[in-house]
């Protein structure tokens, strides 16, 4: 994966190892709720990354231009911009407490010097408040320049009476320190009742799909107080219930594509074109099971946390309890791979119901040329797989290895049996700390690992 | 070796579609964890999917507290035990009257992220 553009192939087969950059975030023993990150996402260069938080809170951090002393490290991240985008709130009509929750932050592909992002809580509002606050559009835009000599206003800043202005004075445009304002530009009318699970933005720019529990609905980035319905899996009676919606992503390249998943570990695809309620799949995946192998916990581990698809459109992965799969478009019957994330989980699955981490969900991403895999793990274990060698690696985001560019050692974990000197045991994992996010530079190999209050920047070891 | 039982008969001998589960058991991790699931909580109704499970994934973290319902309840039970909810494992609803110990704290004032820091 080293070389040029980067995200692809091992030169020579060899495998990529990786470094650590940065890590953002406070030390604290006791991480307040707020603190913890919930979505990280890359912006279509990759010069910028997101961050939203517990709290509702989005930092933005962009890429340094690469030092000219030091021509092989890449540029750091640093705070470009940080905005509070969802308050809390509480609904005195209902005594709901509406969460600020960030669960998703998409980019939206750069036209101008502007950047926007779409943000989103998981909350739902009520149509009787009046207020809307679930998806927001955020312009963020930088000011280097302000305008002096107005003449419009007295030295105490008041509005001078206009019959005593006689001269025409036209303001000069003066450099200032760089300023980098965060705007809401668009706030989305609240269509959903259920906690939203997805957005994503269309490949025509123009449009975005949002999901929750039970539906799917369109969205024109100019309009906000519309949407179309395009999927509706609510049941007449509630009682009938089976299954819910838990993750939706449009095709990269085909505009009138999308897919979502299912608790029941099913993926639907879509095809616009072919009716307006698009309740009807087009396609269906579902991988066949071994009936004498169904347990209790079989549903559960199979629901769908994350869907994704490749850049180059050709396929998608899921991510379900204990696994990575990828699909191919164009098969329907099984996934082309299945890659296991922790399997020594299984033998766990008891504990992991009693104490909720059966319900965790953890998201996963494609590198920049669809070439490699990551989706994280509990212990601050992340895991990579290549498709090409079929090699896979696991890795630690942990302060102690926290050294500017010290290389991540692969870690192990011992499933049963004798457990070798640097190898963890199942038990001795510690399950609060999780990470379930992750996001892979679109054109190189940064990656930023989410680790509940922390952010963690990697990258490739570089020659 | 049979399932727990109060009777002091000698078990009989162990049919082959007995056999064949305990066998599950033993090769299958996830059926042997099922097993102890069952084994701790023997009301659980045998399939985890079903409106039951959705309905509460659909509420998942919604609490609410309402004041004249609590005042009401806590008149009408002076006397009695409030019926208490399992940990987590029930829906804030129906007979279990949520405090307001219950409910998550009010949010702290709106600081800046550490991340930015």
């Amino acid at each position: 994966m080293a070389g040029p553009g980067g995200g692809g192939c091992p030169a020579g087969g060899h495998d990529l190892q990786w470094c650590f950059s940065q890590v953002k975030g406070a030390v604290d023993e006791d991480v307040a709720e707020a603190d913890i990150i919930s979505t990280v996402e890359f912006s279509y260069s990759g010069d910028l990354l997101a961050t939203g938080d517990k709290g509702g809170r989005v930092v933005i951090f962009q890429r340094e231009q690469e030092n000219k002393s030091r021509p092989h490290a890449r540029g750091e991240y640093n705070v470009y911009s940080t905005f509070q985008s969802h308050e809390p709130e509480f609904d005195y009509l209902k005594s709901l407490e509406i969460e600020e929750k960030i669960n998703k932050i998409r980019w939206l592909p750069q036209q101008n010097a502007a950047h926007f992002l779409l943000s989103t809580n998981g909350r739902f509002c009520f149509k009787l408040r009046g207020q809307d606050k679930t998806i927001k559009l955020w312009k963020i835009s930088e000011r280097d320049k302000r305008a002096e000599g107005y003449n419009l206003k007295d030295e105490d800043g008041r509005l001078r009476d206009p019959f005593r202005i006689t001269a025409l004075r036209v303001p000069i445009l003066k450099p200032m320190d760089l300023m980098v304002e965060a705007s809401p530009r668009r706030i989305f009318a609240n269509a959903h009742t259920y906690h939203i699970n997805s957005i994503s933005v269309n490949s025509d720019h123009e449009t975005y799909l949002s999901a929750d529990d039970l539906r799917i609905n369109l969205w024109h980035l100019e309009i906000t107080d519309r949407s179309f319905n395009i999927v509706d899996i609510k049941p007449v009676n509630m009682e009938e219930l089976t299954e819910v919606i838990t993750a939706a992503e449009f095709h990269p390249l085909q505009c009138n594509v999308f897919v979502y998943s299912s608790s029941k570990g099913t993926i639907r695809l879509c095809d616009m074109r072919s009716s307006a309620l698009c309740d009807r799949h087009s396609k269906f995946f579902e991988e066949p099971e071994d009936p004498s192998s169904r347990s209790f916990f079989s549903e559960i581990i199979s629901s769908i946390s994350d869907v994704k698809f490749s850049h180059s459109g050709r396929y998608m992965m899921t991510r379900d309890y204990l696994s990575v799969k990828v699909w191919d478009l164009n098969m329907e019957s099984r996934p082309v791979e299945t890659h296991q994330v922790h399997e020594y989980l299984r033998s766990k699955l008891c504990s992991l119901y009693e104490n909720d981490c059966i319900f965790d969900k953890f998201e996963c991403c494609w590198s920049g040329s669809d070439s490699a895999i990551m989706t994280g793990s509990y212990n601050n274990f992340f895991r990579m797989f290549d498709r090409n060698t079929r090699r896979d690696v696991t890795l630690e985001a942990s302060r102690e290895n926290s050294k500017p560019r010290a290389c991540l050692k692969p870690r192990k974990v011992c499933a049963g049996g004798k457990r070798r000197k640097d190898e963890m045991s199942v038990d001795s994992l510690d399950f609060n700390k999780k990470i379930l996010h992750t996001a892979w530079h679109p054109a190189e190999n940064v990656i930023a690992v989410a680790a509940t209050n922390n952010l963690y920047i990697f990258q490739d070891k570089v020659n | 070796v049979r399932g727990s039982s109060m009777s002091a008969e000698v078990p009989e001998a162990a049919s082959a579609e007995e056999q064949k589960e305990m066998e599950d058991k033993v090769t299958s991790p996830e059926k042997a964890e099922e097993a102890k699931l069952k084994a701790r909580y023997p009301h659980l109704g045998q399939k985890p999917g079903g409106s039951d499970f959705l309905r509460k994934r659909l509420q998942k973290g919604q609490k609410y507290f309402d004041s004249g319902d609590y005042n009401m309840a806590k008149a009408k039970m002076k006397n009695k035990q409030l019926p208490t909810a399992a940990p987590d494992k029930t829906e804030v609803t129906g007979d279990h009257i949520p405090t307001p110990q219950d409910l998550p704290q009010r949010k702290p004032s709106l600081v800046a992220s550490k991340l930015a820091g």
